[in-house]
């Protein structure tokens, strides 16, 4: 079984609302020096099989195709 | 006319859909399910809104990869009209039928309230019974209403009179780029809008200005 992280962000330049958001609490907490917030989301994925670049190809389809949505989002992924 | 309705699990603006095109067309519409892989032989096709599939992932999302929605795009390229309200516009959004992408809300809140549009292209099938630049009132209700298109894209569409629905007079709930409420594809035939215009089109709602929008859209223009 091949074991696989995707993460997939914001593009730079489209507005985060929410990683704002987390910027101001982290400020209100008392954390100083906090630059730029962005959230994203992380998925962990399991694949049957061993071949490892079937495996990249078949992730790489499906950031593409349901994961990420490629307008305002990029996506990197990580075969553990 | 004949019209079909998307049924999706999670929407919750159906009802109000199918009695706005009810009363307007004088014909029950046909309804879908998430299932059918067919639609009716229809002249109209809508998507109405809600929170199909709990906005799990991003909203419309998984709605987007539906049967019905694969059957919704091929009657789309054949030239059929297609309207998403709301949810159905995020739907549409990521069914990749219209351009853009949106986002949460500017103020990370849900928006519940009356807002003001400019009607941007009265030229459309849509909006043929508005006039040009006409000032309406309709409701919206969103948590992720806040539109955005790169730059090409946004040079694009307003270019070519893609944006047919501006939120006007400050009213912008979401910080949508360009107050872009409403979009339509390139053929024209396919339109996307936050605010819910089947909820204000008689005298109980308290104004019926969203009205002539499915009366321009079902061919009864006045």
């Amino acid at each position: 079984m091949i074991k696989a992280r995707v993460t997939v962000t914001l593009k730079n330049g489209v507005l985060d609302p929410q990683g704002k958001a987390i910027e101001g609490a982290l400020g209100t907490l008392g954390f100083g020096g906090v630059g730029h917030v962005r959230q994203g989301k992380v998925f962990d994925i399991e694949l049957d099989g061993s071949d490892k670049a079937k495996a990249e190809a078949d992730l790489k389809a499906m950031c593409e195709k349901l994961l990420a949505n490629t307008v305002i989002e990029n996506y990197q992924i990580h075969v553990v | 006319m004949k019209s079909a309705v998307v049924l999706l699990p999670g929407l919750n603006r159906d009802r109000d859909m199918i009695a706005a095109l009810t009363k307007i067309s004088g014909k029950a519409p046909a309804t879908v399910w998430q299932t059918d892989t067919e639609i009716p032989d229809v002249d109209l096709i809508v998507i109405p809104g809600g929170f199909s599939y709990g906005d799990y992932l991003r909203c419309g999302a998984i709605a987007a990869r539906t049967p019905v929605m694969r059957a919704v795009a091929e009657k789309a390229a054949q030239g059929v009209m297609v309207m998403g309200v709301c949810n159905g516009f995020q739907i549409l959004l990521e069914t990749g039928l219209l351009p853009g992408a949106l986002m949460r809300n500017a103020s990370l809140k849900f928006v519940c309230r009356e807002v003001k549009l400019e009607v941007a292209n009265a030229n459309t099938a849509f909006t043929r019974a508005y006039e040009p630049g006409q000032i309406i009132r309709c409701p919206v209700a969103h948590h992720d209403g806040n539109y955005f298109a790169d730059p090409e894209t946004l040079a694009r569409i307003e270019g070519n009179g893609q944006v047919v629905f501006r939120y006007a007079e400050d009213t912008n709930p979401n910080g949508s780029i360009n107050d872009i409420a409403g979009v339509m594809n390139e053929a024209g035939n396919v339109l996307g809008l936050m605010p819910h215009p089947e909820n204000l089109i008689e005298a109980a709602h308290g104004g019926s200005d969203g009205r002539a929008l499915f009366e321009g859209v079902l061919g009864i223009a006045a």
